[in-house]
């Protein structure tokens, strides 16, 4: 890529030739706000929130489309032609769907939210009049509130182009216009596989995590990255933490497997993390039912028990299952625990099956 | 993974699944990847939607990859062998092999060579059922290709033949020349978050951390010395499968299991119940009470994986970090935890404080993790092995310019049917696997609001003209009966699976398909054959049923 010499709000810049406006701001730290792009997808242009002033073009030009190929290009991010035609953008969305914020879950990481907070809009000038849409509650994953949706399509090419799932797409024309399934059914009776890609992506409270419903708000929302215990293939998650209870999981955008792409256990499948069947105390079995026991009193018959049998038939009567499921640590001190305390190869686990 | 290490003298994983975006054309066999490993199968329809990408998938049964593919092989369920060798056969006889590579970089071509002169189109039509035209496209599809690589799973693995089918793609592989290339090689999708890395520190039978084996005294010495121990043990010892039935037998006394559900993920259920029943002394460490949890005689409450921290290693190598987000419930503690414990009550001191302690002694002892510390995974964010040394970036793909073992190695391989096929008293070949919503024998996601919503009890999946010849409909539920068992189960009417091949997922307890499954083993992979035996579907009612 060859350098140009670019200005952007009277400052000089180099910049390489072919990148877009919004690419050069970006590395430049200039701030110039979007709603319809995301970094992991295919760029639509669609919202014209991030249109700037180009010097000696007709009109505005969007920032996340608009390549930079010709030197001295003289462009304003922040002018009041610039500020105006954000504001009536952002006018228009609030005007057209019901952005109520008060129980929200996108309330506080919501781009909608931080555009009309930016650009001082306290109210549309314009009627509000939203569609009323009936929620779609059809399942437990994915709650959609379509009065929400601002049509920046992001859900759609996250289905279609990031997870090539098919499932949603633009429906009906004009001011009908609105993301559908096939036959614009609910996503319980659509052919979704619930990954949950269109959530992850959207910006406002169009599409939330139904089970995380009034778990959290998001400033409350500790996040902790790790590793899924599901398939091997190793996407980063983050657990998000809310007073020491996991109450959803998102995919982390910097996983080098997974770029914040999920599928549905990964996402939506940790019911299990506290669920009420969980152990909570060692059991010992007596006369054919269990009791509870202190891990003193259990681990002192599970030692005693190995040390007899050890002593009567020989280490090799003794086997451990571990499990491709347990962490590196947890193997290794297994197979350790085996072979130098036993005295038994006798060490397997479950990769076999 | 013995097929692999065999070949190439590593088993991992050849190549890293970046890579999938670099591959011209890719094969798919034996991985139904959409539903199992969902995120690898978005990089794969990426690859062709978005770029110019190939796909050949072989597989019995029309998975959703099959949509995607330029060619579908639908071969017989057990005929892997023959169907590769019948590719490798079409590539050598067209010359479309690679020579140049064949000869600098292999051993045992002529050999392999003679083998494959027999399995012409028409002899592998015969046995596959694939036609000789979409043989020859398959054939020429993958040897044209610039970089070709080959995904498989336990669709590969999961027969008495596994090793077999998988020094068959190695063979493929090599013969034309995509080992040791970025977008090429040959590479297992691991089912499980860590079945690589509990292979690679050493929770095998025959082997210490990274494959060094328990016969070797060298390798022992090491142990035995970074152990503080006097003398381990030199004999390898029984793997899974080998266990129950050493259970069953009374030479097996007592089994200490770690998060493992034996009593719905093992094959024939009732001998392994047998086996579990006859033991002197049963431990199950476990985050839940499983089907065999319920046997035991102490059962040990364990931290979740989002309540501890440790690592991971991915399919492709890659060592990631995990972290502890919530307290475990009520006393459970981290399996690492109760196993030191332990170990101490029986004498032997292990005081680690933190899991970094122990990956710290594992890097010391397993040299192709020795360059990875958790201080580096934390910048990092995840690094594959082989890394020897702290300066070492890790290795994105095996054997470039040369093989672990030196050369690779051509395995002459003839093809073997499955240890039990159809007959007139069991005239159906049942095939398992794991649906998208649910994991392993379900402990987890059986317990998941969104996953039984969305899939809440097992059925089986039937083709259209075997249901119209048993005179059963979509949803009925009918008796399916092996030599080992029987289960009830609803039916799916589907051309999903072909004629005469059914399909049960095996993680519903209730309608457990392992009740069925046939324990036989591959002889060196020790992998029971999940994937061929043979059944019989009953309408209940007939029969002096209910």
């Amino acid at each position: 890529m060859s350098q140009i010499t670019i200005t952007i709000d009277g400052k000089g810049i180099q910049a390489d030739k072919g990148k877009t406006i919004l690419e050069v701001c970006q590395e430049n730290d200039i701030h110039i706000p979007t709603l319809c792009y995301h970094p992991r997808l295919p760029i639509t242009g669609a919202c014209r929130v991030c249109v700037v002033e180009i010097e000696g073009a007709p009109t505005l030009m969007t920032a996340c489309t608009t390549p930079i190929d010709r030197d001295g290009t003289v462009i304003y991010t922040n002018s009041e032609r610039v500020l105006e035609a954000r504001r009536m953008v952002v006018e228009l969305l609030l005007a057209s769907g019901k952005h109520d914020c008060l129980t929200c879950e996108s309330n506080g990481r919501c781009e909608l939210q931080d555009l009309a907070y930016e650009l001082k809009v306290e109210s549309p000038r314009f009627p509000v009049d939203p569609p009323e849409y009936p929620i779609d509650d059809s399942n437990p994953m994915i709650l959609r509130d379509l009065n929400k949706c601002v049509l920046c399509g992001r859900c759609v090419r996250a289905c279609n182009e990031v997870q090539v799932n098919r499932v949603i797409d633009f429906g009906y024309r004009g001011a009908r216009t609105k993301i559908v399934t096939a036959y614009d059914k609910d996503y319980a009776e659509s052919n979704c596989v619930f990954c949950g890609e269109c959530v992850q992506v959207c910006p406002v409270g169009a599409l939330t995590e139904q089970k995380a419903r009034f778990a959290g708000r998001p400033w409350e929302i500790e996040k902790v990255p790790t590793t899924c215990t599901y398939c091997g293939t190793g996407c980063t998650i983050d657990l998000n933490i809310v007073d020491g209870k996991v109450v959803k999981i998102t995919g982390n955008e910097e996983g080098v497997m997974n770029k914040g792409s999920l599928c549905v256990k990964g996402r939506f499948g940790y019911d299990f993390i506290h669920h009420e069947d969980r152990l909570t105390t060692p059991l010992i079995k007596e006369d054919g039912s269990f009791r509870e026991a202190s891990w003193d009193e259990a681990l002192g018959i599970v030692a005693d028990r190995f040390a007899q049998i050890k002593d009567k038939y020989g280490p090799d009567s003794i086997a451990a299952l571990s499990s491709a499921r347990c962490t590196n640590e947890e193997n290794y001190l297994m197979q350790k625990f085996m072979r130098a305390v036993i005295g038994t190869n006798n060490v397997d686990h479950c990769a076999r099956l | 993974m013995a097929g692999l290490a065999a070949a190439f003298g590593s088993g991992a994983s050849t190549n890293s699944l970046v890579d999938i975006y670099k591959s011209d054309v890719m094969f798919l066999i034996g991985t139904n990847t959409t539903e199992n490993h969902p995120v690898v199968a978005i990089k794969m329809k990426q690859a062709m939607t978005k770029g110019g990408a190939r796909l050949i998938v072989a597989d019995p049964r029309q998975i959703d990859m099959t949509r995607f593919a330029h060619i579908w092989l639908r071969h017989t369920s057990g005929t892997d062998v023959a169907l590769i060798n019948g590719l490798m056969h079409i590539i050598i006889d067209e010359g479309l092999y690679d020579e140049e590579y064949v000869r600098s970089r292999t051993e045992g071509f002529d050999e392999m060579k003679e083998v494959l002169r027999r399995y012409t189109p028409e002899f592998v039509e015969g046995i596959t059922g694939v036609s000789q035209g979409d043989l020859r496209r398959a054939a020429r599809l993958y040897a044209q290709a610039q970089r070709a690589s080959i995904f498989y799973a336990m669709g590969i693995t999961q027969h008495t033949t596994g090793t077999d089918n998988v020094k068959s793609l190695a063979n493929l592989a090599m013969l034309c020349g995509n080992v040791g290339i970025e977008g090429g090689g040959v590479n297992p999708l691991r089912g499980q978050s860590n079945v690589q890395g509990a292979c690679d520190v050493g929770a095998l039978p025959n082997v210490f951390p990274a494959y060094q084996a328990v016969t070797d005294k060298e390798a022992r010495r090491k142990f035995e010395e970074a152990w503080g121990v006097v003398e381990l043990p030199a004999q390898p010892g029984i793997t899974l499968v080998e266990m129950t039935t050493a259970a069953a037998k009374g030479d097996l006394k007592a089994l200490y299991i770690m998060g493992e559900n034996s009593m719905v993920s093992d094959p024939d259920l009732r001998h392994v119940e047998e086996g579990l029943k006859r033991l002197d002394f049963l431990v199950v460490q476990d985050i839940f009470l499983t089907e065999t949890a319920q046997l035991a005689d102490v059962v040990l409450p364990a931290a979740s994986f989002a309540e501890k921290d440790g690592t991971f290693t991915n399919t492709e190598r890659r060592v990631q970090r995990v972290r502890k987000g919530v307290q475990p419930p009520g006393e459970a503690r981290a399996d690492w935890e109760i196993i030191a414990d332990l170990a101490t009550r029986m004498g032997y001191e292990m005081k680690y404080r933190s899991s970094t302690e122990i990956f710290a002694e594992i890097a010391q002892v397993t040299p192709s993790y020795a360059g990875i510390s958790y201080k580096r995974l934390e910048k990092e964010g995840g690094i594959q092995w082989p890394c020897p040394t702290p300066k070492h970036p890790g290795t994105p793909y095996l054997h470039k310019d040369k093989f672990v073992r030196g050369k690779g190695l051509f395995h002459s391989i003839e093809f073997i049917p499955p240890a039990e096929l159809p007959d007139k008293e069991y005239p159906l070949l049942l095939t398992t696997g794991r649906v998208l919503y649910h994991f392993h024998t379900g402990t987890m996601t059986r317990r998941d609001e969104g996953m039984n919503f969305r899939y809440p009890n097992g059925h089986m999946e039937v083709h259209p003209v075997d249901a119209y010849e048993l005179g059963i409909e979509n949803g009925e539920v009918v008796r399916v009966a092996s030599r080992r068992g029987e289960i009830e189960i609803p039916v799916t009417v589907t051309p999903r699976s072909p004629h005469g091949t059914v399909f049960i997922p095996f993680h519903f307890f209730e309608a457990a398909a392992n009740r069925l499954t046939n324990p036989a083993l591959d002889p060196i992979g020790k992998i029971p054959e999940y994937k061929v035996c043979a059944v019989r579907v009953e309408k209940i009612g007939q029969n002096g049923g209910t």
